[in-house]
């Protein structure tokens, strides 16, 4: 069993929608899991489906629905304050540094990332990749475990089959009851999936078959 | 934020001229396009908290959306497309417009004092 779990993405909704059943599985055998959020997704496109956010309210909305969406997973939140879309500008090491900071505090017997170069949003790949970097600084023996996901449509290819697959059906109720706590992003996001099946009509059906596996690669160093 | 209103945005950016004023711009088609749609690639720039100056301002549009033009001493800033407003905190001037699903795809907003960043 692991003993502390610590999720490292950049935006509120990353955890909902790429590791909530995941997390729940952790929660539901009493694992403690803290989410170190890099950013509160700034500048993220979806304001709602009607919109009710506009760019200067949406960094203040996306953090009280960031919160409602940890309590319902129940677990532990650190925001990190960069900004979204800048973090591949940052000082890589900088970040790393500051990440290895609350890994040494937390010390987490695993770590959940995203792949780098395989995560798409460039905050994804940037962040994942001090993420690894954090976890290389330390010791080798104190290491977590890392597992690090992967997004883009051809990673199967390049990458082979992820070492963790996830089948998360019986949390997936919880998955998806975090994904609506992101009520400015819910909407926008699940249109996207609902695009690729149009003769689908169920939102949560879609989201269940698009969202339903959650896979990850244990991270070599 | 609200369908725009011409007139009371023309007056607003009047409001605003020959002052020390901060501006975000920002267009963009999100960090998804192209993971969505093959043919699709990801474009977008934005610029916040530019301090600038501006002596002309113009919004001109046909009543679904509309352009603002803003004139510097040594050029200019614009943005189309955009189709709400809103007074946000009561000074600062923010229009956007967005696509059919409620998406920003692109974004002007003036203030006098900087946008929190
Ligand atoms: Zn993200």
């Amino acid at each position: 069993m692991e003993k502390h779990v610590v999720v490292i993405y950049p935006h509120p909704d990353d955890e909902s929608f790429g590791a909530a059943g995941t997390i729940a599985n952790f929660r539901q055998q009493g694992v403690p899991v803290t989410y170190l959020c890099g950013t509160l997704g700034e500048m993220g496109r979806n304001m709602g489906s009607p919109a009710f956010a506009n760019r200067e309210t949406l960094p203040q909305i996306r953090k009280e629905e960031l919160t409602n969406a940890c309590n319902v997973l129940d677990i532990e939140l650190e925001m990190l304050g960069y900004r979204d879309k800048t973090i591949e500008f940052e000082d890589r090491m900088e970040i790393a540094k500051n990440l290895k900071g609350y890994l040494d505090k937390i010390k987490p017997s695993l770590v959940i990332t995203h792949y780098p170069a395989y995560a798409v949003h460039p905050d994804h790949n940037a962040l994942g990749a001090a993420a690894i970097e954090a976890v290389r600084l330390m010791d080798p023996e104190n290491r977590p475990t890392v597992w690090a996901q992967a997004i883009s449509k051809d990673f199967p290819q390049d990458l082979g089959e992820p070492d963790v697959t996830n089948d998360i059906t019986d949390t997936f109720d919880k998955k998806f009851e975090a994904i609506l706590a992101h009520k400015s992003q819910a909407m926008g996001v699940l249109v996207q999936h609902k695009q690729k099946q149009p003769e689908m009509d169920d939102l949560k059906e879609i989201a269940k078959q698009n969202l339903g596996k959650e896979r990850f690669y244990i991270w070599k160093y | 934020m609200k369908p725009i209103e011409m007139e009371r945005v023309q007056q607003t950016l009047d409001e605003l001229k020959n002052k020390e004023v901060y501006v975000h711009l920002e267009t963009t088609n999100g960090a998804y396009a192209s993971h969505f749609n093959d043919k699709a690639y990801n474009v977008g720039a934005y610029i916040r908290n530019a301090k600038v100056s501006f002596n002309q301002a113009k919004i001109v549009g046909d009543g679904k959306s509309y352009r603002v033009g803003l004139k510097m001493e040594m050029g200019w800033i614009y943005a189309e497309g955009l189709t709400d407003w809103t007074m946000h905190e009561g000074s600062k001037l923010l229009m956007a417009g967005h696509d059919q699903e409620g998406r920003l795809m692109v974004s002007l907003e003036i203030s006098e004092t900087p946008f929190s960043h």
